[in-house]
């Protein structure tokens, strides 16, 4: 360690090489979180939110049937590995015909770890909404869904923010995981780059750092969304 | 207008309602007194059926439900429609404003124009003395407040009666008569009204009727001088000796 950092300061050779494997790596390294990370994350989150929804009403029904399903789905996913799930959905499948492309493969398995994960803090959150809250709604006459959709679930959000942050920002950082299934994301980007050049030090904390200012651009969005919802409380 | 007839309620083993027949003529004020676990909040909650009667046929103005057979979710829904219900925890929504809370019903269920709806919220708001709190959330107001934008959430469906289960029970003393005097406004007007509640003052005030119900039974039905001066029943007596 002494002796790169000594090599990084005292040879402006070394030097000038670093900066510049610094400076034309971030491009690649921006473009594969911007085209790839960002977007898997949101495509991700968004169809893993509504399964966790449907996922959480299915577990509160009355229908032994929708809640078996739903148990037997959260703990298959919740007692496997996502890099098992991601290789079974990518590499596994293809073995019984079915080919999947790796990005959309990355986003199945993706949106049935965060359904699974997620659908548990959507549950509690609806259940700790009063009793009373259903009973208003269905006393003006409103149906089932309706006082889901306009009462209960609005309500619901205000809880879940803070646990569901925790989960958007833990699966940004998941991401990565599909370079393993040769999604080009910025995890990846950052291997080919650093396969080349083999300054791992570098390139690997470089994606790290972008990582990092994506995850604390995310924890000051959901303070305003906090901010915001607890306006009424 | 309203009829009940063999009322039967069960939760688990516990029989609540035992066979309850009651009539009540349109633009009358009926209120029910009884001891805790008598089934008077059960009772007027099957009336809106948030609790399903066991058996038991109940009718408003012509819509009958019988319990005895199974009773489709869309007949349910219409008859709720029929009743406003006024809740002792008020059970506004928090995250809608006082305006927003009364719109939510004529928007959503009956589906009337938004700036129709917001006229007619702001009449009642008006009407229950709340007109400069109409954009406070439910967590900026007092009780009495938050109980007056519950009766007029429940007034902008235009029920046929309303039900009130233990509108002040929740509320600081002080506070009691904002809310009273609503319902005695109300009432005034001639709104059919059931109330269930221990205010014994705005029964003998405003009621055309007290019912007095113990273990699951009407014991006894009068006019409140009646009830309250010279009741027939020895149960009757001895309940209202024992809170006045």
């Amino acid at each position: 360690m002494k002796m790169y950092l000594n090599s990084i300061f005292t040879d402006p050779e070394r030097t000038a090489r670093l900066m510049d494997i610094a400076q034309s790596s971030f491009l690649p390294l921006l473009k594969g979180a911007i085209f790839y990370t960002i977007p898997l994350t949101i495509i991700t989150f968004i169809v893993g939110l509504i399964l966790a929804i449907l996922t959480a009403l299915a577990r509160i029904s009355h229908v032994k049937v929708f809640q078996m399903i739903a148990r037997v789905y959260v703990s298959a996913i919740r007692g496997t590995p996502l890099l098992v799930q991601l290789f079974i959905i990518f590499y596994g499948l293809p073995n019984i015909g079915i080919i999947i492309d790796s990005y959309i493969a990355a986003i199945i398995g993706f949106s049935l770890s965060v359904g699974a994960y997620t659908s548990e803090i959507i549950r509690a959150a609806i259940l700790s909404t009063p009793k009373g809250q259903w009973e208003a709604g269905y006393s003006i006459g409103m149906s089932y869904s309706q006082v889901l959709r306009r009462i209960i679930l609005p309500q619901a959000a205000r809880v879940s923010i803070p646990p569901l942050s925790n989960s958007f920002i833990s699966l940004v950082k998941d991401t990565s995981l599909a370079s393993l299934v040769l999604v080009s994301e910025m995890f990846r980007k950052a291997q080919e780059i650093a396969a080349s050049n083999y300054e791992f030090l570098l390139v690997y904390s470089e994606a790290a750092l972008i990582y990092w200012v994506i995850c604390f651009i995310l924890s000051i969005i959901q303070q305003v969304f906090e901010k915001k919802l607890d306006r009424y409380v | 207008m309203i009829s009940i007839q063999g009322l039967y309620k069960q939760f688990g083993n516990l029989e609540v309602l035992k066979g309850i027949d009651l009539e009540v003529e349109k633009g009358n004020v009926v209120v029910i007194i009884g001891p805790s676990g008598s089934g008077k909040t059960t009772m007027l909650r099957c009336l809106n059926v948030l609790e399903t009667p066991t058996k038991g046929i109940i009718s408003i103005e012509g819509n009958t439900l019988d319990f005895s057979g199974t009773v489709p979710k869309k007949n349910i829904a219409s008859f709720r429609r029929l009743t406003g219900m006024v809740f002792q925890s008020y059970n506004l929504f928090p995250h809608k404003t006082a305006l927003g809370n009364v719109m939510e019903g004529p928007v959503i269920v009956k589906n009337e124009n938004k700036d129709h709806a917001r006229k007619k919220a702001q009449a009642l708001l008006e009407k229950v003395g709340l007109e400069d709190k109409v954009d406070f959330y439910p967590a900026q107001l007092s009780g009495g407040q938050q109980q007056r934008v519950g009766i007029a959430r429940a007034l902008a469906m235009e029920p046929k009666v309303m039900l009130f289960d233990e509108p002040t029970s929740a509320l600081d003393p002080e506070l009691v008569g904002e809310v009273l005097k609503v319902m005695k406004d109300l009432a005034n007007e001639g709104m059919t009204m059931i109330v269930v509640t221990h205010e014994m003052r705005f029964a003998r005030e405003a009621a055309d009727e007290v019912i007095f119900m113990d273990q699951g039974v009407v014991v006894e039905r009068n006019r409140p001088e009646i009830i309250f001066t010279n009741p027939k029943e020895d149960r009757t007596r001895k309940f209202l000796n024992m809170i006045q």
